[in-house]
């Protein structure tokens, strides 16, 4: 048994990887909405979901007992393959997508069956590219899903998301050309390792030395173009005319109910994630920490934010008027205290925990981000929409090819 | 039998069985759903060959760009179901015929070289993109160059063509 175990310890790792990445990511997700609903009711003078738990924190378990249990009539008239076939498109590519993102530099301090074990389930070394294959195909779960409802709304929302993602990709995937040009690789892992030892303006290290700020050329025209570009392919506002609710309904999944609809609504999320962590990984240092390295006490950090918001969240909850309340906060709080006092007293652990903990707050910037232009922005028109793509977004990224290959080049990288 | 065989064996089947399926299927959007499994299934192959960077330009450029563009234009026009036509006295005499001597050519060129199918599901043969760029860019610059001029050509005669049509 044991020797079984170890001749097949890859296989056995990545598939023990891959179902805690997908509760992992299932949890994210269903919190994800949660942190939108509240931080959009917020933007917009409101309290948000705050019946269900304490402060609404049991709002996505509802709602995922909601879509299980509702009933989910297939309508008249649908080519049922393609019908049933576009949600699990849509969703498989957007889970899929995460397996390649790495999510620290070191392997786990200890080893599992004899391997060294990296935290990211695939590290391939066309990276970037494979992740791009994958958003290609990303677009056929919603076309699909617009075409097979056999309706007019539906069929208007597919159309539009198919143009408005042929138009952006094209822009994104340009816009990434400057970084992989610095790097000289399509690794995430190599991306991320070229920006640790780029030297940035003046020679500072730390945040300076990431690709945006450093590098033949700082790559805040490719950022911007990325950023935009990669919002408009995940389909969110104020791109979101695929699912414009005033003149289509829902776009296309009108015709979804229940758990299918579900199932869009999950890949949007995750891909929001993915395109998070690219930002990240492309343009902010993935797991690098902003502060130069000889800065040593900038490593308890983590537990310098864990401490104090672990007592707010005890503070906060022993106040809330519910019991249950009461009792389940301070208990989070509690949790939130004694890890970061974890992280104190064993200094391995904080070693470790030191690139996960900075590439996951820059994730969570960017998530805030995303839902704060959700908040605040109006939709864009479908026509403005085409010419803000084809006419800026395309030039521009364009040009920051041109001028990051003249800067490589003149400065001799 | 080994692994990597073993799913030779199964992205071929794909391979095939989407390309048959293609023909056989009545809408045009199944088809073309089919179309796409060929495609994905070729990068798979590809990435069995350990060639990794063709295998994603075969996704982003078959798989994405151009078939996305097939079944767009495919909603765009809302083509219904095929009608059939009986098959061409021609097609039948001649076409089987001529497409199974074909398949027996290449499978006889495929056979008579080496361990054909072991040396194809090894990985290890592996072609770097700096490699494959160092030709495009030093050894083939010229038709290269060339190449991608008759494509900007022939954009700008679709351009030109819809434009008239517009006015």
């Amino acid at each position: 048994m044991t020797s079984f175990l170890y001749a097949n310890a890859f296989l056995i790792i990545t598939l023990v990887k891959i179902v805690l990445m997908l509760v992992i990511l299932l949890t994210v997700n269903a919190y994800l909405t949660w942190f939108e609903r509240k931080l959009v009711a917020h933007i917009q003078s409101r309290w948000g979901p705050h019946r269900v738990g304490p402060h609404g924190l049991l709002q996505p378990l509802a709602d995922g007992a909601k879509f299980l249990l509702k009933e989910d009539p297939t309508p008249a008239g649908v080519d049922r393959f393609v019908y049933f076939l576009a949600p699990l498109l849509s969703l498989g590519l957007a889970m899929t997508s995460i397996a390649i993102i790495p999510f620290g530099p070191d392997p786990l301090p200890w080893l599992i069956l004899g391997q060294k074990v990296y935290l990211g389930i695939a590290d391939l070394n066309i990276g970037i590219l494979g992740l791009f294959a994958i958003t290609a195909l990303g677009v056929y779960g919603i076309a699909l899903a617009g075409w097979s409802s056999n309706s007019k709304y539906p069929l208007m929302g597919g159309l539009r998301s198919s143009a408005q993602m042929i138009s952006y990709e094209l822009a994104m995937t340009m816009s990434v050309v400057g970084v992989l040009l610095t790097a000289g690789s399509f690794s995430l892992r190599d991306i991320i390792d070229a920006q640790k030892n780029a030297h940035g303006i003046f020679g500072w290290q730390g945040i300076f030395s990431w690709s945006i700020f450093a590098g033949p050329l700082p790559q805040i025209l490719g950022f911007f173009c990325f950023y935009v570009a990669a919002i408009a392919e995940t389909n969110r506002a104020p791109f979101d005319l695929p699912e414009a609710e005033s003149e289509l309904v829902a776009g296309f999944h009108t015709e979804y109910a229940s758990f299918k609809f579900a199932m869009f609504f999950i890949a949007e999320y995750t891909s929001m994630i993915t395109v998070s962590c690219l930002c990240s990984i492309l343009f902010f240092g993935g797991w690098l920490s902003p502060f130069p390295p000889s800065w040593t006490f900038t490593f308890y950090l983590p537990s310098l934010i864990l401490i104090p918001s672990g007592l707010w969240v005890i503070w906060d909850g022993l106040r809330y008027e519910t019991i249950w309340g009461r009792l389940i906060l301070p208990g989070i709080g509690a949790a939130l205290v004694a890890i970061g006092a974890a992280l104190i007293l064993l200094p391995a652990l904080n070693n470790f925990i030191q690139g996960p903990f900075w590439l996951l707050s820059k994730i969570f910037v960017f998530l805030f981000v995303y839902v704060w232009m959700r908040g605040t922005l109006p939709r864009f028109r479908y026509d403005q929409l085409m010419s803000f793509g084809w006419k800026l977004l395309l030039p521009v990224s364009l040009v920051n090819v041109v001028l990051t290959a003249g800067a490589i080049l003149w400065r001799g990288y | 039998m080994n692994a990597p065989l073993l799913v030779f064996f199964v992205l071929a089947a794909l391979a095939v069985g989407g390309a048959v399926n293609l023909i056989l299927q009545k809408h045009p959007i199944h088809s073309a759903l089919s179309l796409i499994v060929v495609m994905v299934s070729l990068a798979g192959l590809y990435l069995l060959m350990g060639a990794e960077f063709v295998a994603a330009v075969q996704i982003i450029v078959y798989g994405g760009a151009i078939m996305v563009l097939f079944v767009f234009v495919i909603m765009l026009l809302n083509a219904g179901i095929e009608e059939h036509t009986n098959f061409s006295k021609l097609a039948g005499f001649a076409g089987i015929p001529l497409a199974l001597a074909v398949t027996g050519f290449i499978a006889a060129a495929v056979a008579r070289s080496n361990d054909a199918v072991l040396s194809v599901s090894q990985t290890g043969a592996v072609a770097p993109t700096k490699e494959l760029s160092t030709l495009l860019f030093r050894e083939f610059v010229y038709p290269f160059e060339l190449t991608s001029f008759l494509i900007l050509i022939a954009i700008l005669g679709a351009i030109v063509l819809a434009q008239r049509e517009h006015s």
